[in-house]
């Protein structure tokens, strides 16, 4: 009886600490891409979600490609279409090598951007941007898996009473899917082309 | 000739001075608000935004206090803020104008958030809005619309 007390004792200090450990590291969501630069040679992103055309896609889909990826939101009026709009830029800069490199716009808001809704959206800024959501739980995996942040907020005038904070640099990852870097939100065209080009 | 030369030139100039460089730029007491310009939207189920560049060449501060326009039912100024590669939006208040200075909404920093679409912003089409300001009053410019994915007035 005694031994089978002491197990279970056992075992709750180890769930304690298991509770603590995942309670602190979500706490420190908001520090993953920084965290980032200290530690890049060993991410590789995994996730299993839905193309804008209603299919089901994993890292694997894409394996053989550099790929850019910008998590974002339809609703987004300011950084999404302008980070869309520099990605669509850079396809164009990019000429043949464009065939080397996916981008890819993942979207945490899930709730409202539904598969029809991405296609519409990402359609609009370039015929090679692939746009991927799924469900709340495949886009938090996603993003966990890619260290990335983003949070729902509550705004009484925004639309459905809500906004999204996300992060906002284009991640850069290896035809073996690998990370490699991000580009912060705002760097131009023309540094991302030349950054990626002398990679291929 | 000369007298034909003379009309030509005559005339020139006065389209010069009619067209100044800076096309888009209108004058507000102590202000002068220029290059504004929008994000077309696909519908009108999404909003949009509008930016605009805003100079005081008074001594004094003013305050951009409202915005008003036809095409949105609430038009409010944003603010973004990106921290570690994080970016979030919130209201950004009433916008102070510093004298002798610009303050020059842009993506990634400040716009006007274009809230329940009235028609959709379509390329190439304008629509106009008003600037109110605490000294100044209120502004009138036509805001050209550029692409979904435009990152500046230039293009
Ligand atoms: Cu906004």
């Amino acid at each position: 009886m005694k031994t089978v007390r002491l197990t279970l004792w056992g075992a709750v200090v180890v769930a304690s600490a298991a509770f603590l450990w995942l309670y602190t590291s979500q706490g420190s969501n908001q520090r993953f891409v920084s965290e980032l630069s200290q530690n890049t040679d060993t991410l590789r992103p995994e996730f299993s979600l839905t193309d804008h055309q209603g299919n089901a896609v994993t890292e694997q889909t894409y394996r053989g490609k550099w790929l850019l990826v910008f998590f974002g939101f339809t609703n987004c009026p300011d950084i999404c279409p302008t980070t869309l709009g520099e990605l669509a830029q850079l396809m164009d800069l990019l000429g043949p090598d464009a065939q080397k490199t996916q981008p890819l716009f993942i979207s945490i808001d899930p709730e409202r951007d539904r598969v029809e809704t991405m296609a519409e959206y990402v359609s609009a800024f370039h015929p090679s941007i692939v746009g991927l959501t799924g469900t709340e739980t495949e886009v938090t995996a996603t993003a966990k898996s890619f260290k990335a942040f983003f949070e729902k907020l509550p705004q009484e005038t925004a639309p459905d009473g809500y906004t999204m904070g996300h992060t906002s640099a284009v991640y850069l990852i290896s035809p073996e899917g690998v990370f490699v870097r991000t580009y912060s939100y705002g760097t131009s065209p023309e540094k991302i082309a030349a950054d990626v080009q002398q990679r291929l | 000739m000369s007298r034909v030369l003379f009309n030509t030139l005559s005339s020139l100039l006065f389209l010069l001075f009619a067209f100044p460089a800076t096309a888009e730029s209108v004058r507000g007491g102590d202000l002068v608000v220029e290059a504004p310009w929008a994000r077309a939207s696909i519908g009108t189920s999404r909003p949009s935004a509008a930016y605009i560049t805003i100079r005081n060449e008074g001594s004094s501060a003013d305050v951009l206090t409202g915005i008003e326009t036809e095409i949105s039912s609430m038009p409010e100024v944003h603010e973004i803020k990106t921290n570690d590669n994080v970016s979030t939006m919130s209201p950004a208040g009433p916008v102070e104008i510093p004298a002798k200075d610009a303050v020059k909404l842009a993506p990634g920093g400040l716009h006007i958030m274009l809230i329940g679409l009235q028609r959709a912003l379509v390329e190439g089409e304008r629509f106009p809005m008003t600037l109110i300001f605490e000294k100044a009053g209120r502004v009138n410019v036509s805001v050209p619309i550029y692409s979904l994915g435009a990152s500046g007035p230039e293009e």
